[in-house]
């Protein structure tokens, strides 16, 4: 449904971000892209969205097809219409808007007017605690404000949706209960998504295959269940990992953790 | 006698104020999406008042008939204005589009005159009537008739900001560009948008006062007075601007009244508002409804 092919981004003209990333997300899937702060997590996000234009990057090589067409010369409003949803880092809801007003900003792309209202009423159900509150959306708490960003999102009908750290800033409950969501979102109305986190174990335990990033490369993939299990990723993304293995200069994969050190 | 005198001029100015208003909210809509402060908008007003005058001169086609077509013209003169000079300039630096829109503005001003002449033209005829007494007050009836487009205007862009789907972009724009984009906005259009409601409804500002006055050059005045409107209500609330034009053309019909009756010093009505703008900078430099953010807590 989603493939990249070997992308290379570099923000004005000079700072290369992504070095040749490739992934792929079939149809229905959930895909977790794990990696470290500043791996490019999020600009791999943007690069398939288009809005690494507004920031002054740009994608100098590769390709990336959406349904078999290639996207990247696409601007943000025309890949939304093909249905990618970007939920962006830190919600972003505007706040001096009501909870309706951004949910119907939401659907701004959506040619079927008429079924705006019930689509609202709908996401409400989805979201109960949405309905009770009245008032400015900035006024919401951080979780429901990742509901709205959610939300918001599902009124656009998208097939794909992109999740930038859903978890930011929440409490461990609400992170639970938004993990439940992205998984309802899932089963029960199909949407595929791929999903960047900074809390592995929860991502890697909700999706079916994961990536992990390193300095702009993939350095890992796999079923999400098989890398559970490896011992370099239970050792540098979940904790623990056995004791033998605490000298950085035994380990093989100490040139991809050069960084952390 | 002076009390009628003040009550007449507290009516003219509460009009004037509606059309400040509205040539104010026509200028925050523009700063309020694209942070351009355009310098040029009192000349959307002279290409507007020009435009339906030269439709009335030339064609002498009922007045709502090329009232109607002078919209549509500044629409599109709008869209192009925006299209042909700024849309290259997006993402340059913001004092450079606006030293831009100084330049339009001059522009705008010579064109104007090399083809309508510099000497005042007045309206053709429009009303029969030129004034209606309202309890024992005379009203212009082209200012009756401003007011009561001014109000309409603001319903509707009330209106329009809170349920139809551009409004609701073009607010999401002005809050966040980059979320506005994430959700399909695309910042194009919301500029186009942008500048030509925004030259349209100052359309309406400049024929209102051709009518009144004759038209001249002297309309784009009207684009440097909206200044101490919009610093008095807040650069970037549509709200303030409506009363920032109110309690503006109050004002300066105050100080003629005041002027009249006892200064003597004359033109106090046309430099009122600026000392306002002064005073308004040196103690409330945000406006009364400037940007509150919102935060949590």
């Amino acid at each position: 449904m989603l493939k990249i092919k070997n992308i290379e981004v570099v923000y004005n003209e000079v700072v290369l971000v992504i070095k040749g990333l490739s992934l792929e997300v079939h149809k229905g899937e959930i895909v977790s892209l794990l990696g470290a702060n500043g791996a490019g997590k999020s600009t791999t996000l943007k690069s398939i969205s288009g809005l690494l234009k507004t920031e002054d990057g740009e994608i100098t090589k590769g390709n990336i097809f959406f349904e078999g067409n290639d996207i990247i010369k696409s601007n943000p409003s025309d890949i939304v219409k093909n249905g990618i949803f970007q939920v962006m880092e830190g919600r972003r809801c505007i706040a001096d808007m009501t909870i309706e007003e951004n949910l119907r900003l939401g659907a701004h792309t959506r040619p079927d007017r008429k079924m705006i209202g019930k689509n609202i009423e709908e996401v409400m159900d989805f979201f109960p605690r949405l309905r009770e509150r009245k008032g400015l959306s900035g006024y919401l708490s951080g979780g429901e404000q990742q509901m709205l960003a959610i939300g918001r999102a599902l009124m656009a009908k998208p097939k794909i949706i992109l999740m930038d750290e859903p978890s930011m800033g929440l409490s461990p409950m609400l992170v639970k209960e938004v993990f439940d969501i992205i998984k309802k979102l899932n089963k029960d109305l199909g949407i595929t998504i791929l999903l960047v986190e900074q809390n592995a174990k929860l991502a890697l335990s909700l999706s079916s295959r994961s990536y992990i990033m390193e300095n702009g490369k993939i350095v890992m993939e796999g079923k999400s269940s098989d890398l559970i299990e490896n011992e370099d990723v239970k050792e540098f993304y979940l904790g623990g990992g056995k004791d033998n293995r605490k000298s950085f200069k035994n380990l093989k994969s100490y040139k991809r953790r050069k960084r952390w050190l | 006698m002076a009390l009628n005198f003040l009550i007449q001029l507290l009516v003219n100015g509460l009009i004037i104020g509606l059309l400040y208003g509205v040539v104010a909210m026509s200028f925050v809509l523009i700063y309020k999406s694209s942070q351009v402060v355009n310098f040029a908008q009192g000349e959307f007003l002279l290409v507007g008042a020009w435009a339906c005058w030269w439709l009335l001169a030339k064609f002498a086609i009922p007045f709502y008939l090329a009232f109607l077509l002078t919209l549509i013209f500044m629409i599109i003169f709008g869209i192009l204005v925006q299209i042909i000079i700024l849309k290259p300039l997006i993402g340059e630096p913001i004092i450079s589009i606006i030293m831009v829109t100084i330049g339009l503005s001059i522009f705008f001003q010579a064109i104007m005159n090399w083809m309508f002449g510099v000497f005042t033209e007045p309206f053709p005829t429009i009303f029969n009537t030129e004034s209606i007494k309202i309890f024992g007050l005379n009203v212009q009836t082209a200012y009756l008739m401003s007011g009561l487009i001014s109000i309409f205007i603001m319903i509707s862009f009330a209106l329009f900001f809170k349920k139809s789907r551009l409004g609701l972009a073009m607010r999401a724009t002005a809050f966040d560009q980059q979320a506005a984009q994430s959700l399909g906005v695309s910042i194009k259009q919301v500029f186009a948008a942008a500048w030509a409601i925004s030259a349209m409804v100052s359309a309406v500002a400049g024929v209102v006062f051709g009518i009144v006055n004759g038209i001249s050059s002297g309309i784009a005045f009207m684009g440097i007075k909206v200044f101490p409107a919009v610093i008095l209500g807040g650069l970037d609330s549509v709200l303030g601007a409506i009363l920032g034009g109110l309690a503006i053309g109050l004002l300066e019909h105050i100080a003629h009244y005041v002027d009249v009756q006892f200064l003597n010093v004359g033109n106090l009505i046309r430099i009122a508002p600026f000392y306002a703008l002064i005073i308004i900078l040196m103690i409330k430099p945000y406006g009364f409804f400037g940007t509150k953010d919102i935060e949590r807590v």
